[in-house]
């Protein structure tokens, strides 16, 4: 027999609840904009300052932030307002985060009421033991210094108050985009890059998977990591669509080329097709990825979508410390959230954060050249087919003379 | 001034010695060798210029030594450059012909080699030689002139020979600032095969290579044009310094062990034989093994042609080399290397002799200085081209321009 309460932690374990707060006019926008039914498992919130955003909102949970002295003029652009209103309402918004699992925070940084409040929410939605991934975007160098300064200071407490922050510099897509589309369009493509990694995330943890990721081992990857991390989510369909998923993840511009891949120190992959899925393709994947990784950690799931017909969605998520490195750290200490896997969240909440001092030790590499060019020590070397044509044939070779 | 006078000058900045050509062209055009000049090159690393006033100081000692051999005074040379930036390659251009009876015409021909000129170098590099080699008239091959033809699409074949501007120019900057004046930059490698080579060994197919101090060019010419030249900067100052390391000798005692004692094979008498090097007084100093210092500098030459070799054999050109490989340059005199170079190419291999020029036989029979007597050649080649231009509209010069 079970009891209720195991019955419930089973179904926590098998289906995460899920929460979707937007924040702020611009978190707002978003979540209209993912209010779609394909979330249809997840719960919708919005919290705003704007009493008259907020009406327009189809959130189904409205919390209006408003303090007499403000006279409904929300936030106006102060964060310290957002925060401050965010601050005396705390346990609001704790209890309404309360028994969630995972709790997605969509945000516009810049402003007051996203700046403000998406770091007290992020405390607070962890508070009540959920899993906080942050996404929120920077605003555009047009839009002003005070904005971008505001943007930078709230984006640092998010990263120490929520699990994982996927940050998205809105100049970055400004590049990508061009130069006759409309506002609109503009804000369109951005709100797409956070919808996209929100969906993924969301698939893969929703979706039946035949190397199943479960909520432990997101949970495992970003929890209590403060991480900054980097999101791709790339699609393909065809005969080669492995080839061209890869290719896509190598040049994905929020990856930096790949670059991204290399830093990290922990790699989520996650591949979804429909029922033709094969592990040739899986493999093709997985191998450039691992790649291009070089010492992350990485977790891999894969999953059938009948719906998904021809296509192959590949979302990778990469976290990265965001602490300013330190020379040493202790190795030991770097994998302690690791085992907490099972959704077993008193013991992940109950143990101290352990705040890393800085990213893993790098070993560097010593010049080994024991063997001196003597005459031609500091000339230009003389490089043929990867070889330096001034260190004697002999040793190149390896012969011995006795 | 100067194109009047029949004294031709070719000066080589070499990396172990700068050398200094004097030839005297009579008036049927032939060419005989009178001074010649040098001394040790002390600023020069792999062929590049590193001390530019220790070269100057060595170059003006060379230059008057050549004056005083052939008595008269150089006042412009022809200057052979190298370097491990020099490289070659072959570039095709097109143009069709569209005059309305499909003759083709000079003009065409200018066109083409324009078009074959064109090419897509690094900022930074300059072209030395744009070599002609054939043309093709609506694919067919070996046209050497196709003016008068009939054809509807023209193509060239060029060689391009380019470096990096900058140190080109230094060179020739130092040159100058001697108070010479520099007629024209030639490829070392260039003017060595023009020293070396027959016409018929040209056609027939052969490879030059120098082996310099620092540096060693190579130039395959088939069906009588240049294929394909490189230049590896590898050369005997890269034996002495593997002499050195192995045999932890200092680089002086290392050159001279390499000049007394060396060879490109290991002997069956060397084995188990020691060398003693001693002092001034005849004192004992160290003891070295002959058999290490023969198998050190084998090594080194072995990598050097098998590099060449394969080289070649990526281009497709072995088995074009029907008259052969001959070998120039200091590093030439090594005992059992043409031995050891047919070993590698598997053809017949010959020390170069710069046979095709009379004169100072000291100067021609030695394999150092053939690159500064082909840049005598070369000098007298443009000098008779230039004279013989307004008689034969060009023609014969443009034949001599295919040498």
């Amino acid at each position: 027999m079970q009891t209720p309460e195991q019955n419930a932690f089973f179904e926590t374990a098998s289906a995460p609840s899920v929460k979707i707060f937007g924040v702020g006019n611009a978190g707002d926008a978003l979540l209209n904009a993912l209010a779609t039914a394909e979330f249809s498992g997840a719960e919708f919130a919005a919290i705003n300052t704007d009493a008259a955003a907020l009406a327009a909102s189809s959130a189904t949970v409205k919390i209006h932030l408003e303090n007499k002295l403000f006279r409904g003029l929300g936030s106006g652009g102060d964060p310290e307002r957002g925060r401050a209103l965010a601050e005396e309402q705390f346990s609001t918004l704790k209890s309404a985060c309360a028994g969630t699992n995972v709790i997605f925070i969509l945000a516009g940084l810049g402003g007051g009421a996203g700046s403000g409040i998406s770091p007290v929410l992020a405390k607070a939605a962890r508070e009540a033991g959920a899993l906080v991934l942050a996404f929120v975007t920077l605003p555009f160098d047009c839009e002003g210094n005070r904005r971008e300064t505001q943007a930078q200071a709230s984006l640092e407490q998010l990263k120490s108050a929520a699990d994982g922050v996927v940050c998205l510099p809105s100049q970055k897509i400004f590049k990508l985009i061009d130069e006759n589309s409309t506002l609109v369009e503009t804000f369109r493509v951005t709100g797409g890059f956070l919808i996209e990694g929100v969906r993924g995330v969301w698939s893969l943890l929703t979706r039946p998977g035949l190397i199943q990721v479960h909520f432990g081992d997101l949970c495992a990857l970003l929890r209590d990591r403060h991480a900054e991390n980097a999101f791709a989510f790339v699609e393909a369909s065809g005969a080669g669509r492995a080839r061209e998923v890869v290719e896509k993840i190598l040049t994905h511009p929020l990856l930096d080329e790949g670059r991204v891949l290399a830093e990290s120190d922990a790699v989520l992959v996650s591949l979804t097709a429909g029922k033709d899925l094969t592990m040739a393709e899986i493999n093709r994947v997985m191998e450039s990825v691992k790649r291009q990784c070089g010492h992350a950690q990485i977790i891999m799931g894969a999953a059938a979508d009948a719906g998904l017909k021809e296509k192959l969605c590949v979302t990778v998520i990469a976290a990265k410390q965001h602490a300013p490195p330190a020379s040493v750290t202790p190795r030991t200490e770097t994998r302690t959230t690791a085992p907490a896997a099972g959704g077993q969240r008193e013991v992940v909440v109950a143990r101290p954060r352990p705040r890393r001092a800085g990213s893993k030790p790098v070993q560097t590499q010593l010049p080994l050249t024991i063997v001196s060019k003597g005459r031609f020590d500091k000339s230009e070397p003389t490089l043929h087919r990867g070889e330096d044509l001034d260190v004697p044939t002999f040793i190149r070779r390896g012969i011995a003379l006795n | 001034m100067f194109d009047d006078s029949n004294i031709i000058a070719g000066l080589e900045i070499g990396t172990s010695k700068i050398c200094v050509v004097v030839g005297e062209q009579n008036a049927d055009g032939a060419l005989n060798i009178i001074g010649l000049g040098q001394s040790r090159s002390r600023g020069v690393r792999k062929g590049e210029v590193i001390n530019p006033e220790q070269v100057e100081e060595d170059l003006r000692t060379a230059v008057s030594e050549a004056e005083q051999m052939a008595d008269v005074e150089i006042r412009s040379v022809f200057l052979g450059v190298s370097g491990g930036h020099v490289r070659g390659f072959n570039n095709r251009g097109v143009h069709p012909v569209v005059s309305a009876d499909r003759e083709i015409s000079a003009d065409d021909v200018e066109d083409v080699l324009k078009n074959a000129k064109a090419i897509n170098l690094p900022a930074e590099n300059t072209v030395i030689h744009a070599v002609r080699q054939h043309f093709f008239v609506d694919g067919q091959d070996g046209v050497s002139n196709p003016v008068g033809m009939l054809g509807a699409r023209l193509e060239v074949d060029m060689h391009v020979i380019h470096g990096h501007a900058n140190r080109l120019q230094n060179v020739v900057r130092l040159v100058r600032a001697t108070s010479l004046e520099v007629n024209d930059v030639v490829f070392n490698g260039i003017a060595t095969s023009l020293a070396l080579l027959t016409n018929e060994q040209k056609e027939l197919g052969a490879l030059v290579i120098d082996i310099g101090g620092g540096t060693t060019e190579f130039v395959v010419y088939s069906d009588g044009v240049i294929r394909h030249s490189g230049v590896l900067a590898v050369g005997g100052d890269h034996i002495s310094n593997d002499l050195a390391y192995g045999l932890k000798v200092p680089l002086t005692r290392a050159e001279k062990l390499k000049l007394e004692h060396g060879a490109a094979l290991v002997s069956d008498a060397a084995k188990g034989q020691t060398i003693s090097i001693t002092n001034d007084l005849g004192l004992e100093l160290k003891r070295v093994n002959y058999e290490h210092l023969q198998r050190i500098m084998s090594l080194r030459l072995e990598e050097l042609f098998r590099l060449i070799a394969q080289d070649l054999e990526q281009a497709g050109l072995t088995d074009y080399l029907r008259a052969g490989v001959f070998i120039c340059g200091g590093s030439s005199r090594v005992p059992g290397i043409v031995q050891l170079a047919e070993n590698v190419f598997q053809m017949n291999v010959a020390p170069g002799h710069a046979g095709a020029i009379s004169g100072l036989t000291v100067a021609l029979d030695q394999p150092e200085f053939a690159a500064a007597i082909g840049l005598v050649k070369f000098g007298s080649l443009k000098n008779r081209r230039r004279a013989e231009r307004p008689f034969f509209k060009g023609i014969i010069g443009r034949l001599l321009q295919r040498s």
